[in-house]
């Protein structure tokens, strides 16, 4: 904001007090405790073995036996969870295909996305707080209802089938749902609104009066769009992208209920893990190599976020 | 603007809404089918909801997952406020680099990684899963999707009016619940708002925390669409939109007419100086 906000006097943040500690100190504690301390733990179990006991794993920290528990704890762990992964190439086949569906349907839901964002913030400046609505409402709406509603869409007797069928467009039946392509007609779909928002917020504070100066020297308008419009809306791509590679990759919902069982996806492999198969040292490996993997882009997204903030404050 | 550009505008905005609101509408049509043939038409009826409200099951995780939903959403808010105000109001301190990674990190983190972690830290500490284990999970994940909404509004508020009561000797805790909250509430009660849809939403972190005795309403719809289709899930899920879509548009609708008015009684005051 202005110059005049720095030298403002002490507020309630700058001054210390004790409802100042107890503001920050609980979410933080919270935080810590709840998404923290629990990555710990699954790295401390992905380095155990399967037991049939409750819990289903070894060693069981006895923190009864003090430090001398701790260590005969500790000299117990087995990194065989992790050489487990490597030897079966399902577990491999599964990050990649997960990695690649993510970066394809990333691709494809800003394709799908930019058109609609951009017809959005061109729209009548009275009409934009409803457009926006109607693309947040579905967005509330439950997503496993919104990936259910596909399964009656795209099956074999479908509505999709049906509809072809009677234009005329084919002849048989197409095979669609429990396909790759089934899942990525139901990730645009569910994952939309994350891409169209901060596309839409960038597009809409762009400053339109550079458009009419690049017409005005005679720029056509396409050219205009890939020289102005478009490196103007990056920080809302990259926002998007982020919001939509990150999630996907460990996606379970959309390939469990619309893909095959030749689509692997590794949130899929990890439920299996630990729901069916109950080992929950393998499932706990496989959640700590999918971290690992998207340590990365959850990094860039949060300086992402965070520049983000401070420019806007 | 040229004519062709706003042609292709139209079409657009036209066509990613239909995409996005015909398989919804699709649904909801077909919940009001007779047939048990989700795909055949065979005439209106209503006997799905008849049926729905006999179906003991599932009424009783409708109503575990709506009061998992309240109880996580009112904490989430409070415990998102205040993340909120940490990250904005409080400038460098030790540790924020650490604090905002906790909060962004989760809104794009999969569910699967989220429930495994915290049913294994339930389990190590011996923590008796069930309802209570699920509100302490969708706290942890709500919050922070609470702390951005109210954050951005945080942003973008004149703080004048907070130095003026400061100036004025008020404690800084009276001008927050005086002053700052008032302000700021619009985005207090999207957060709650956002919360409460989240948890009604979740399956994956659910299935996770969940003990014996508690089974939610997405895991009830799960462990059925997986067996087939039916037009009784059409009819819950028919049910669970229209709630949502009136809540949101009445939210949206309470908050517009208090802006208008807002507006008016500045003009008024204006017009009385």
């Amino acid at each position: 904001m202005s110059a005049t906000d720095r030298s403002a006097p002490p507020t309630p943040g700058n001054r210390p007090n004790p409802a100042r500690w107890l503001v920050v100190a609980v979410p933080y504690l919270w935080l810590f405790l709840l998404f923290l301390v629990p990555f710990v733990i699954v790295i401390k179990i992905s380095l155990s073995l399967t037991a049939i006991a409750q819990p289903p794993y070894t060693p069981v920290f006895d923190l009864a036996g003090g430090i001398g528990g701790l260590i005969d704890g500790i000299s117990e762990f087995t990194v065989e969870n992790y050489l487990w992964l490597t030897e079966d190439a399902l577990y491999a086949r599964a990050y990649l295909s997960s990695l690649t569906i993510a970066l394809v349907s990333t691709a494809l839901v800003l394709l799908v996305g930019y058109p609609i964002a951009y017809g959005m913030a061109r729209a009548p400046k009275g009409l934009q707080p409803t457009l926006l609505m109607l693309i947040i409402l579905p967005f509330w709406t439950s997503f496993l209802i919104r990936v259910y509603a596909w399964i009656g869409i795209l099956k074999k007797e479908g509505l999709l089938n049906q509809l072809l069928l009677w234009i005329g467009v084919i002849s048989e039946p197409l095979t669609i749902l429990n396909t790759n392509t089934a899942v990525y007609i139901g990730i645009v779909y569910s994952y939309l609104p994350f891409m169209v928002l901060p596309l839409y917020a960038a597009l809409e504070r762009m400053d339109r009066t550079l458009l009419e100066a690049a017409a005005d020297l005679g720029c056509p308008p396409i050219r205009a769009f890939w020289k102005i419009t478009f490196p103007l809306s990056l920080p809302g791509v990259i926002a998007g992208c982020f919001l939509v590679f990150i999630p996907v990759t460990g996606e379970f919902v959309i390939p469990d209920l619309l893909g095959g069982s030749d689509t692997l996806m590794i949130g899929k492999t990890l439920w299996a893990e630990f729901f069916a198969n109950r080992d929950w040292p393998l499932a706990s490996a496989v959640a700590v190599v999918l971290l690992v993997i998207l340590v990365v882009p959850i990094v860039l997204f949060q300086n992402h976020e965070m520049k983000r903030a401070e420019r806007e404050a | 603007m040229n004519s062709r550009t706003s042609w292709f505008n139209v079409t657009s905005v036209t066509l990613g809404l239909a995409f996005l609101y015909l398989p919804i509408l699709l649904l909801i049509i077909y919940s009001f089918n007779e047939s048990r043939l989700v795909t055949v038409w065979a005439g209106f009826s209503t006997k799905w909801y008849v049926e729905l409200f006999s179906n003991k099951g599932l009424l009783d995780a409708a109503w575990v997952t709506l009061r998992v939903a309240f109880f996580s959403a009112t904490v989430a808010t409070v415990l998102g406020t205040l993340a909120a105000i940490t990250l904005v109001r409080f400038g460098r301190f030790y540790g924020r680099t650490l604090f905002s990674g906790m909060i962004y990190a989760p809104l794009v983190m999969p569910d699967v990684i989220i429930g495994l972690s915290l049913l294994l830290l339930f389990v190590s500490v011996d923590f008796g899963r069930g309802f209570w284990t699920i509100v302490l999970a969708h706290i942890t994940c709500s919050m922070c999707f609470v702390a951005v909404v109210v954050q951005s509004r945080l942003v973008a508020f004149d703080r004048s009016l907070e130095e003026a009561a400061l100036d004025l000797g008020c404690p800084p805790v009276k001008t927050f619940f005086q002053i700052t909250l008032p302000l700021i509430a619009p985005a207090v009660i999207a957060g709650w708002m956002l919360a409460f849809t989240l948890s009604l939403d979740d399956l994956v972190i659910a299935s996770f925390t969940t003990g014996p005795g508690a089974t939610t309403l997405p895991m009830k719809i799960y462990s059925q669409v997986r067996l087939g289709v039916t037009p009784e899930i059409n009819a819950v899920s028919t049910i669970m939109i229209g709630l949502v879509s009136i809540g949101v548009i009445t939210a949206s609708l309470m908050t517009k007419r208090r802006q208008a008015s807002r507006i008016r009684a500045e003009r008024q005051a204006a017009a009385n100086r």
